[in-house]
C-alpha cells in the first residue's frame, strides 16, 4: 500500500513526460570519476541520444539505468520507481549482442521470456513473432555464427522487444555492424519508435546517427562526465526517413554538435 | 598420412608396432614380451572367464564411481573458482599442488582415513581425475564473454539460472576437455588403487600374472583396459568436437 502510495507520489512530482529520470547521479571507479551529479529526464515515447566523446560515461550511465551497475550516489527513477537493480521495466541491446553462441535465434529471442520463467510454448510464440518483424524469417532455426553481424543484432533486437518492457536500452546497437547495415538499421530504428510506444535509449558515438534517429540529443563531456547541451530537433522528424539527411536543420544540428565536440576531441 | 607416395590406411603406426611386437615375440628374445599374437589369443581366452568378468565388475565400479564423483565435484568448483575471485583465492593453492602432487604417495593416507576398501579406491580415483576437471571448468568461466553475464542479468536471470543457462555453457567445451583428461587419469587412478589398498579388480589381475610371470595374460589385460579407456576418451573427444562450433565464437 504505501510502495503504491510512493509510486504514485513519485509519478505526480514527475508528471507524465518522463519514462526515466535520472536524478545527481555519481560514479567513482577507483581514482576515475565517471560521472559526477549526473541529471537527465527522458521523455516517454521518444528516443534520446546520449552522444559525447569516448570516455564521457556514456555507457556507464545507461548500464546504471538499466541497473547493471550501481551508482555511487543519486537515484533512477523509471515510471516513478526507483531502481534497485535489472527490472522487466527495462531491456538492453548490447555492442556485441551478447547473444547465446550454443542457442538458436528461436531459443535466443525467447531467452529474456525464458528468464522470467514463461511458459516453452507461449515465449516461442512470441519470439517468432518479433522474428518476422524484425525480418529474420526463416532463420529460427539458424545458429548465431551462421548470421551476418546485422542479422545477429537484429536477433538482440527481437530478444529486446519480446520482454516487452517500456524502456529500451541500445548500447551503441549499430557499431559493429557496416555502414549500409547501419543505415538500413538507423530507418528501421525510426520506425520502431513510431509504432512502439516505447521509450528508448540510445548510446552512440556518431553525431549523424545521434542526429538523424534522436528525438531528443543529450551530449555529454567527459571528465567528469557532465550534460553539457540538450538539443531536441523540431522540423525533419515528419519529413520521411529519405529526406532527412539533406534537410537544413539536420545539417545545422551535426554541425553545430561537432563545434561543440571538437575541442574535446584529442 | 602418405609415405612414398603410398596413403596409408588409418592406424597403420599401430599395425607397424604390433608387427615389430610379433617378430620380436617370435625371437624368444626375452620372457617380458610373447608374440602379440599369443596374447590375443590369451585374450579372447580370458575375457569370458568369471575370474575375468569379476574383475572387470569390480573395477568399472570403482572407476565410474570415482569419475562420477570427480565431475559432480569438479565441475561446480571449477565454475565458481572462476566466477568468484574469493573463492579461487582459497582453493586455486591447493588444486595446483594437487594437479601435480604425486598422488600415489598420497594412498597410504586414504587407507588409514577410509580403510581397506572400495571406498578408498573410489577416493583416490577421484582425487587423480578431479583437479584437472577444477581445472578447466574455471579457466572456461575466465574465458567467458562478460556481456553474456551482463545480458542474463539484465534479463532478471536468478544466480542459479546464469549457472547452468550461461556460466555451464560457455565452459562446456573446456570442462569437456578437462573431463577427458580427468578419465584418462582416473584410470591410472583406479589400477593404483586396486593395486595398493585391497588386491581386487584388474589390480589384482596384473598382481597375479606379472608375479606368476604370466606376461601374455599381463599383456593382454593391459591391452583390454587401454582399449577401454581409449574408447571413452574417443568419446568424450567426439563430444567435444559437437561442441566446437562455438568454442571459437564465444
Amino acid at each position: 500500500m504505501s510502495q503504491t502510495e510512493s509510486s504514485f507520489a513519485g509519478a505526480q512530482r514527475l508528471g507524465p513526460d518522463s519514462a526515466v529520470s535520472v536524478r545527481g547521479v555519481s560514479k567513482t571507479y577507483g581514482a576515475v570519476e565517471a560521472l559526477r551529479n549526473m541529471s537527465l529526464e527522458f521523455p516517454r515515447g521518444q528516443l534520446t541520444s546520449l552522444l559525447g566523446p569516448s570516455g564521457c560515461g556514456k555507457t556507464t550511465l545507461l548500464k546504471i539505468i538499466a541497473g547493471l551497475i550501481p551508482a555511487d550516489e543519486g537515484e533512477v527513477e523509471v515510471n516513478g520507481t526507483k531502481i534497485a537493480g535489472p527490472g522487466n521495466d527495462r531491456a538492453f541491446v548490447f555492442q556485441d549482442f551478447a547473444l547465446l553462441p550454443w542457442a538458436n535465434v528461436l531459443r535466443n529471442v525467447a531467452f529474456g521470456l525464458e528468464l522470467r520463467g514463461v511458459a516453452k510454448s507461449e515465449r516461442e510464440a512470441v519470439a517468432e513473432r518479433y522474428i518476422r518483424n524484425v525480418g529474420l524469417a526463416g532463420f529460427e532455426k539458424s545458429f548465431p555464427h551462421e548470421l551476418s553481424g546485422g542479422m545477429r543484432q537484429r536477433v538482440g533486437l527481437a530478444r529486446a522487444l519480446s520482454v516487452n518492457a517500456d524502456v529500451l536500452l541500445l548500447d551503441e546497437p549499430f557499431s559493429a555492424v557496416d555502414e549500409q547495415t547501419r543505415r538500413k538499421f538507423q530507418e528501421d530504428l525510426l520506425a520502431l519508435v513510431a509504432n512502439e510506444n516505447k521509450t528508448f535509449i540510445f548510446v552512440t558515438h556518431s553525431i549523424e546517427e545521434a542526429v538523424y534517429v534522436s528525438d531528443q540529443i543529450a551530449i555529454l563531456l567527459a571528465r567528469p562526465s557532465r550534460v553539457s547541451e540538450i538539443i531536441r530537433p523540431s522540423s525533419f522528424r515528419e519529413k520521411g526517413v529519405e529526406n532527412i539527411r539533406r534537410d537544413p536543420e539536420y545539417l545545422d544540428i551535426v554541425d553545430q554538435i561537432w563545434a561543440s565536440l571538437r575541442s574535446y576531441v584529442e | 598420412m602418405t609415405a612414398f607416395g603410398i596413403r596409408l590406411p588409418a592406424m597403420s603406426s599401430l599395425l607397424i608396432w604390433g608387427l615389430l611386437w610379433e617378430i620380436v615375440g617370435q625371437l624368444d628374445l626375452t620372457f617380458f614380451v610373447p608374440p602379440l599374437s599369443q596374447v590375443f589369443a590369451t585374450l579372447f581366452e580370458i575375457i569370458g572367464t568369471p575370474v575375468f568378468v569379476k574383475a572387470l565388475t569390480e573395477t568399472a565400479y570403482a572407476f565410474v564411481m570415482g569419475v562420477f564423483f570427480a565431475i559432480v565435484i569438479g565441475i561446480p568448483v571449477g565454475i565458481l573458482m572462476g566466477k568468484s575471485r574469493i573463492v579461487d583465492e582459497l582453493l586455486l593453492p591447493w588444486v595446483n599442488i594437487f594437479v601435480s602432487a604425486p598422488l600415489t604417495a598420497l594412498v597410504p593416507v586414504l587407507m588409514v582415513l577410509f580403510g581397506f576398501g572400495l571406498t578408498s579406491i573410489i577416493i583416490t580415483t577421484t582425487l587423480f581425475a578431479i583437479w584437472i576437471i577444477i581445472l578447466n571448468a574455471r579457466a572456461g568461466v575466465r574465458q567467458i564473454n562478460r556481456s553474456l553475464v551482463e545480458m542474463a542479468r539484465s534479463f532478471g536471470a536468478t544466480p542459479l539460472d546464469a549457472f547452468t543457462k550461461i556460466y555451464f555453457w560457455a565452459a562446456l567445451p573446456e570442462i569437456l576437455g578437462g573431463v577427458r583428461i580427468g578419465v584418462i587419469r582416473a584410470v591410472k587412478g583406479v589400477i593404483i588403487g586396486q593395486l595398493l589398498i585391497s588386491i581386487v579388480g584388474f589390480g589384482a589381475l596384473f598382481e597375479l600374472y606379472a608375479s606368476n610371470f604370466l606376461m601374455g595374460h599381463f599383456w593382454a589385460v593391459l591391452i583390454i583396459l587401454f582399449a577401454l579407456a581409449f574408447s571413452i576418451s574417443e568419446f568424450l573427444g567426439y563430444l567435444e568436437r559437437k561442441v566446437a562450433y562455438y568454442a571459437a565464437k564465444r
